[in-house]
């Protein structure tokens, strides 16, 4: 048996990077717009009666939130994409073809994406410490949930790929489930704002445990336990992983 | 141990999961450098198979090895030896030529050897487009496109899904030609086609397969002297008797039910085998109403073939 193809995970993980490049406007630069509309909305204009939240000021206190919102979608929606393109115009010829193991192949997609995600995180981060004072208790926490929540949505967008049939499908978790989960998820208040029923309620949403973690970063501290967070994302990466591994153990919609 | 055929099939059976038999347990060895002819209809199942060797399709029940390694288990391998050149012309609409060539290379996880890939643009008359986007290309062009990257890891065995579909008359030789260069550079090549002549003058053997079954696999010199025999038909006046003499002293096929005689000569030789059957005919009394020579070419025994398999 050869080695592990590094140079194959490598070919897609540059190719992608490179459509990345080609619509960069698209990618990188919208999502900071949005962002900073975000901000000045909610931070300024709502933000001057809110007052502070957690011994921040709210602006400050919904960046980390900001920055979930759009890292989240971004690994799913760029993930999504760049495995269900090849799929669409019969390009995965190629690397169905090529000596890669579907899991060098996941790597390359997922890792492509959350590689943008990562740099989309920082920039979001960069532009928003230019405008607004915001503590980072543990900047390298910080650094690791970035990469470590990139990850595990580049994992699930990547799952959307292999079993959307449809340009639609691939629309449809972001749009109907992560946007949703994460209004409601924490990413504008904090859930210890919400009466008793509803602050439980919100505790079945798992994108709550995601803003938590990320927000305890910063903030240094947390509504919920930041062990049970992590471990709540671990449960999703491992299903995740569990998921992809059956996925290509039976060839689902990806072989014909 | 003795070196293997770089492809063998064993009694391989691909059945889709809408029911539908696409490959129907075919036995297939293909031989060191060797160029191959898979012909067969629309649906025949030649995609199907190319695809399973490829590692594009699952295979539901047979063996598949390629230098005598088993396709799933050692695909790292197997994969590294085969370039394929898939039927529809799937393309990175926004990718460069000379990046996509490249890109094909890094899949194979081979390093960048840009000499390499300049020798084949240049060999495939691409290296003017090389900075061109795929979108802008014509599918002529495309396909090439397509041949160089199935050429960048340099492999051994070549896979090409009907090459010459929807090519003009001077690109299919060109086509033709640079096939041939690559079978004299030890590449053994399997193409599909529907071209009976494409099958005739580039390969060595020919394989029809219909409805997932291979029906004739056979060197192409033979099938050639099989195009060198013309068949007379004797259209009698009346059913002949099947114990006639002349039927068993010429070899003669009996047709329609005894109305029709074939009688099938070499139109190389000479001789004077024709005037003695008629005359033979005239001496046990049977009579015929007219005569027609047909010269059988690789077309009808094709379609007789997939005729009479139906
Ligand atoms: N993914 C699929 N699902 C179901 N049936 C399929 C699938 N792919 C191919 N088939 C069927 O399998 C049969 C063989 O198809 P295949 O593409 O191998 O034919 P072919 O010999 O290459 O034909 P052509 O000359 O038109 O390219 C056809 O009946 C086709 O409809
Ligand atoms: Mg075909």
């Amino acid at each position: 048996m050869k080695r592990f193809n590094y140079v194959g995970l490598l070919a897609i993980y540059k190719f992608e990077l490179s459509r990345f490049k080609r619509t960069f406007w698209q990618s990188l630069v919208t999502p900071i717009i949005t962002t900073m509309l975000f901000l000045l909305v909610f931070g300024n204009a709502i933000g001057e009666r809110v007052g502070g939240i957690s011994g921040v000021s709210y602006a400050a206190f919904i960046i980390p939130g900001l920055i979930m919102l759009t890292i989240l979608n971004e690994s799913l929606s760029n993930s999504s994409f760049g495995i269900y393109m090849p799929k669409f115009n019969g390009t995965i010829y190629e690397i169905l073809s090529a000596p890669l193991s579907p899991y060098e192949i996941a790597l390359g997609y997922v890792g492509a994406a959350a590689s943008k995600s990562i740099l989309l995180g920082l920039l979001i981060l960069c532009t928003a410490i230019f405008f607004i004072d915001i503590p980072i208790q543990h900047p390298f926490l910080m650094f690791a949930f970035l990469i470590y929540i990139s990850f595990v949505f580049s994992m699930i967008g990547f799952i959307i790929g292999i079993v959307s049939k449809s340009f639609d499908q691939l629309q449809f978790v972001p749009l109907l489930i992560i946007t949703p989960l994460t209004f409601l998820g924490g990413a504008f208040y904090s859930i210890d704002m919400l009466p008793e029923i509803w602050r439980t309620a919100t505790l079945l949403n798992p994108i709550i445990y995601i803003i938590s973690t990320f927000r305890w970063s910063f903030l240094g501290v947390s509504p919920v336990s930041i062990y049970v967070s992590l471990g709540v994302i671990t449960v999703i990466f491992l299903l995740s992983l569990t998921l992809i591994v059956i996925i290509f153990r039976t060839g689902y919609r990806v072989k014909t | 141990m003795q070196k293997s055929n770089p492809i063998v099939l064993s009694s391989l059976v691909k059945t889709f999961p809408n029911g539908l038999v696409a490959l129907d347990g075919v036995n297939l060895e293909i031989q060191e450098g060797e160029i191959f002819a898979l012909l067969g209809p629309n649906g025949a199942g030649k995609t199907t198979l190319i695809n399973i060797i490829c590692g594009l399709s699952t295979k539901t029940s047979g063996d598949v090895k390629v230098d005598g390694l088993d396709i799933e288990r050692h695909f790292r391998e197997v994969r590294q030896l085969i370039g394929l050149v898939p039927q529809e012309l799937y393309t990175d609409m926004f990718e460069t030529v000379w990046d996509t060539v490249c890109f094909s290379r890094g899949l194979f996880g081979l390093p960048k050897d840009s000499p390499l890939v300049e020798k084949i643009l240049n060999d495939l008359s691409l290296w003017s487009k090389r900075q061109e986007i795929m979108k802008n290309l014509s599918g002529g062009m495309k396909r090439r496109v397509l041949i160089a990257k199935a050429l960048a890891h340099e492999p051994r065995i070549l896979f090409l899904d009907e090459p010459t579909a929807g090519v003009d008359v001077e690109l299919r030789q060109d086509m033709w030609e640079l096939i041939r260069s690559y079978k004299k550079q030890k590449v053994t090549i399997i193409l599909t086609t529907h071209f009976i002549d494409e099958a005739e003058t580039l390969a060595d053997r020919v394989g029809v397969i219909n409805q997932g079954k291979l029906i004739l696999v056979e060197d192409k010199i033979s099938l050639m002297t099989k195009l060198g025999k013309k068949t007379l038909v004797i259209y009698l006046e009346e059913r002949i008797n099947k114990t006639a003499n002349v039927i068993s002293r010429f070899n003669l096929d009996v047709k329609n039910d005894g109305l029709e005689l074939e009688y099938t000569f070499d139109e190389n030789e000479e001789g004077t085998a024709i005037s003695d059957l008629i005359r033979a005919l005239a001496a046990e009394g049977i009579h015929f109403k007219t005569l027609e020579t047909k010269k059988s070419s690789l077309e009808e025994i094709f379609l007789d073939l997939v005729v009479k398999k139906k």
